[in-house]
């Protein structure tokens, strides 16, 4: 239980790694969008999904855990929702997608 | 502002999440006591599913508060607020004295009473200050 819990932690810790990595990286807003969005939904997801774990070594499935998951798939809904309404508020106002020549 | 925003995919959502956020914020009024949370927490989430609905579906949104109703809800909250105050007054105690309120007989469930009138005015009074906050934004940017 204990080896399950660190590797669903250490799976959270690189997506939110790579998410943050993409935000710094990438050349223009959808791109960055693209890399929060994924990233950071899977990285909290996992990360939560560890604790709940870790939670189970001691005290087994408890309350704390449901709320715990009630709190990843929620997570789950919201966070590319958010991002699909960025997206799409950037989209409207003219906002046009970065391309490798220039335009 | 104003005008619908939404996709299929905006409207489905908020179709299945702000039931979850009402809900959520009826629970942390009530249970402002024994876990985080309470009158302006529940206020500023009640406010979220409205300001959501809003951001969505612009002006025919099926949850909202229409322009002046906003400032007149607030007033109304903030109204519970004093009169509990002044209830507590007239039943011979300072203001807010939760123990000389004179409905309940027991002093313990005074106090609960008390600070939950208190807390429902104050998300009465949190929510609608919200809303109207937003509509002032909303209707400058139309100025605009």
């Amino acid at each position: 239980m204990k080896y399950l819990a660190l590797l669903f932690l250490l799976g959270g810790f690189f997506f939110t790694f790579v998410a943050a990595l993409g935000v710094i990286r990438f050349p223009d807003f959808y791109t960055r969008m693209h890399a929060s969005g994924k990233g950071d939904t899977l990285g909290v997801a996992l990360s939560l999904i560890g604790l709940i774990f870790y939670l189970a070594i001691e005290d087994g499935f408890t309350l704390t855990s449901v709320k715990l998951l009630f709190i990843s798939v929620f997570i789950f809904l919201a966070n590319p929702i958010g991002t699909h309404a960025i997206c799409r508020a950037a989209y409207k106002c003219g906002l046009k997608p970065w391309t490798r020549g220039g335009e | 502002m104003n005008k619908r925003f939404g996709s299929v995919i905006l409207d489905t959502t908020f179709r299945y999440l702000v039931p979850f956020i009402l809900v959520y914020a009826v629970y942390v009024l009530f249970h402002g006591e024994y876990s985080p949370g309470g009158g302006f927490q529940a206020g500023a989430l009640f406010a979220i599913a409205i300001v959501l609905d809003r951001l969505v579906q612009g002006d025919k949104a099926p949850l909202n508060i229409h322009g002046n109703w906003a400032v007149i809800i607030a007033g109304i909250g903030a109204m519970i607020y004093a009169l509990v105050g002044i209830t507590s007054i007239l039943a011979g105690g300072n203001m807010l004295e939760y123990g000389m309120l004179p409905f309940v007989h027991d002093v313990v469930e005074r106090h609960v009473l008390g600070i939950l009138v208190i807390e429902i005015g104050v998300t009465v009074c949190v929510m609608a200050t919200i809303v109207a906050i937003f509509d002032a934004l909303a209707r400058r940017e139309d100025l605009l």
